[in-house]
């Protein structure tokens, strides 16, 4: 096997303490309803009422929380026809996860976005892309009302063009979370912002707040081929999903808080992407955040984005 | 009788009343209503078997013509406050009988507006998620948790005051003021309340251009105070018609003048506001572009609609300003219509679809609602309008043809 490349990272995290539990006197009534509903239902049906009662995962024990992950590494298997394993692995404390892409280098071919597909478990159809690669006049330089999301040559770069990937862009102050009426989607200690697709209503109000386009609607029921799935998924990310809720980058939680890269920095052919640690002095994104030209996409909208684009060359 | 019993003839009562004894008409505008709403379930449950990708909306235009018809109805809910401010506060006799329906329309157009909201839902089985106590609602944080707040409370006391003055109608009692007042007055301060957060939740995204003024509540407020009554004053001029109910030129005139300023004022925000990003120019501009114009050389398919809107409102305004064309019947329910039109293409087109078009990175997709939008929009103006009838129907019969429950007085 290829040896990967890893992140410089602090030592591993503890074993999960779980989230802080919070007071839902109103579960147990949920139970009694689901007790008294399920008996003399089928199997198929008792899951469904199980989904419809289910809890945020914030205000999931421990044990209920394996408990979860163990039903729905059942259910993908059984759906996939191969072992899935789903975790909850948690945020490594000392860590705040920061993105960096090289304007000068990136050449438009849209690696990064196919490659995240595969990795994220994204439906092929209908096509979901976390990640938008903008066309852009040389000229003109960064100006969104002039920017292409569809261009398609038979060749990249086209001459006098410039391309910006944007995806989430794990926001410090996200608007994204403020708005969500039920709180199902949160930012992690380690920054990075997630959504828990049990929880969210499809509102789609996080879509309209996020200044950078980046969240996805599962307007149609997601498809994935079974020989295609990715079987290491995580809660908060990469695990299939479902019709009618919101999804987007994650910063690949399922490989970096593993000490791994995110896929699209493995699979961009010209180095443009770098990830790190942002509170490590001593990391590459602190380097180029000190020594480079950076720009900060919206910046006047103060939502601190963790993603950072800067000219290298 | 104890009050069981009382609930009970009161309960089989009216439901006589909404369902016996109308005249052909009523029976084929039920008729026309139910239609409406069978064909709008069948339309749903398409929705609800294949997801919202039976819609044309997609990520870039996220809310659509769903959105668009609970914003207006929040106006139209709102709205009914201009008729009990005068109505109650002021003790104006005319419009005192009137302000009960205000209150019935408040309760409908809420209904409506609830319903919308769920169809629009990715996941409407989940809806117990923003319920208070039972979900996890994201308190202070998000407008749209605190829009089901005070959604939900204006619901409750219009339906509470709403009713009680009907049940006592009903079996001939007075009403007792101690209980009806504070809730009235209470009342006024929840309907400008649930339009301004309503405008709130567009008007708090920096992410949208359009939307992030500071003018934008008052701009609600003020054509709401348009919409409302426009639709309460035909109705009144139908019921007078063919029922006994009883209401003075008087008060429609003044009604109808209260819109004028309404309109007028709506007309100076928007004015300020077009002049604001027409002069400073800047890229934010684009979405006024598209709204009345079009983009990149491309006509914009609502650029008609916007010039529609504009045009009914300056017409309108005239109608209702001029003392001879507000008391004119003719002229004045042309006024009506053109008034809702204008609003109603305002809150439920030019509001919701130039905010996403072009989206934040730029790009235009362009939106135009599907049948199956239409079709289930279709349903919910249905059972709004049943709701709205029937109660009226009660209303009426009760209040103005004077009948009484056995036994009462
Ligand atoms: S980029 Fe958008 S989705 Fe990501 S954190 Fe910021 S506001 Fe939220
Ligand atoms: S769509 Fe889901 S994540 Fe987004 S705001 Fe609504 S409930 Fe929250």
């Amino acid at each position: 096997m290829r040896e990967l490349p890893t992140l410089p990272l602090p030592a591993p995290a503890p074993p999960a303490e779980g989230y802080s539990r919070r007071e839902a006197l109103v579960m147990g009534l949920f139970a009694l309803a689901a007790a008294a509903t399920a008996t003399g239902c089928s199997a198929a049906d008792k899951l469904a009422y199980e989904e419809f009662v289910q809890k945020h995962f914030k205000d999931l024990s421990p044990e209920e929380l394996k408990d979860r992950l163990a039903s729905m590494e059942k259910r993908y298997t059984e759906q996939f026809g191969k072992e899935v394993k789903v975790s909850a692995t948690p945020p490594m404390p000392g860590v705040l996860f920061g993105y960096a892409l090289d304007l000068s280098r990136c050449i438009g071919c849209r690696r990064c976005v196919y490659g995240c597909v595969e990795e994220n478990n994204q439906s092929r159809d209908p096509q979901t892309h976390w990640i938008t690669v903008l066309e852009m006049d040389k000229e003109e330089g960064v100006n969104l009302q002039n920017a292409n999301a569809f261009y398609d040559h038979e060749t990249v770069p086209a001459p006098g063009k410039f391309y910006m990937p944007v995806a989430c862009q794990h926001c410090e102050n996200p608007p994204c979370v403020k708005v969500c009426p039920v709180q199902a989607t949160w930012k992690e200690p380690d920054g990075i912002v997630v959504i828990d697709y049990d929880w969210c209503i499809g509102c789609r109000n996080c879509i309209a707040a996020c200044p950078y386009g980046a969240r996805r609607f599962n307007w149609g029921k997601p498809s994935i081929p079974k020989d295609e799935l990715n079987p290491n998924t995580e809660y908060l990310g990469n695990r299939p999903r479902q019709r009618g809720v919101v999804e987007k980058c994650s910063f690949c939680l399922q490989r970096v808080r593993k000490g791994l890269y995110p896929k699209c920095v493995e699979v961009c052919p010209v180095g443009a992407r770098k990830f790190g640690n942002l509170l490590d002095p001593e990391s590459e994104i602190r380097y180029i955040i000190e020594n480079k030209r950076v720009y900060i996409l919206k910046e006047e909208l103060n939502t601190q984005p963790k993603f950072f684009y800067y000219y290298g060359l | 009788m104890n009050v069981l019993s009382k609930f009970g003839s009161f309960v089989t009562g009216t439901a006589r009343m909404a369902f016996v004894g109308g005249n052909r008409y009523y029976y084929a505008w039920l008729g026309v209503l139910a239609l409406c709403i069978v064909q709008a379930v069948f339309a749903f449950s398409h929705q609800f078997q294949n997801g919202l990708i039976v819609t044309n909306m997609r990520d870039s235009v996220s809310w659509g013509y769903y959105i668009g018809n609970f914003t207006f109805l929040v106006g139209v809910a709102a709205a009914a406050v201009l008729l009990v401010v005068p109505a109650y506060v002021y003790d104006w006799k005319p419009i005192k009988e009137v302000a009960l329906f205000g209150e019935l329309l408040a309760v409908c157009s809420i209904v409506m507006c609830l319903l919308f909201v769920l169809v629009d839902m990715g996941r409407p089985d989940r809806f117990w998620h923003i319920v208070p106590f039972l979900g996890r609602m994201n308190l202070p944080g998000a407008i749209m948790a605190w829009d089901a707040v005070v959604l939900n409370i204006y619901l409750a006391v219009n339906l509470v005051v709403a009713s009680y003055l009907v049940y006592c109608g009903y079996h001939g009692i007075h009403y007792n003021k101690k209980f009806v007042w504070p809730l009235v007055i209470f009342s006024i301060p929840m309907a400008i309340s649930i339009h301004t957060v309503t405008a709130f939740l567009y008007n708090g995204m920096a992410s949208r251009p359009y939307w992030n003024s500071a003018i934008l509540a008052p701009r609600f407020i003020a054509s709401a105070f348009c919409s409302g009554p426009a639709l309460l004053l035909i109705l009144f001029q139908i019921l007078r018609k063919v029922s006994a109910f009883e209401i003075k030129d008087e008060a429609i005139h003044k009604v109808a003048e209260l819109m004028a300023y309404a309109m007028g004022f709506n007309l100076f925000l928007f004015g300020a506001e077009v002049f604001k990003e027409y002069y400073s120019n800047t890229h934010h501009l684009v979405h006024y572009e598209y709204l009345f114009a079009g983009l990149h050389g491309e006509p914009s398919p609502i650029a008609l609609y916007a010039w529609m809107s504009l045009a009914f409102a300056v017409i309108s305004f005239f109608l209702f300003l001029i003392p001879r064309t507000r008391r004119n019947i003719v002229t004045m329910n042309i006024g009506c219509v053109l008034i809702y039109a204008s609003v109603y293409i305002e809150k439920g087109i030019a509001l919701i679809i130039p905010g996403f078009t072009p989206d934040q990175l730029g790009q235009v997709y362009e939106y135009v609602p599907s049948a199956t939008e239409l079709r289930v929009a279709a349903g919910v103006f249905g059972i709004g309008f049943l709701l709205f009838t029937l109660m009226v129907k009660v209303s009426v019969a009760i209040l103005f043809e004077r009948p009484r429950a056995e036994g009462a007085h």
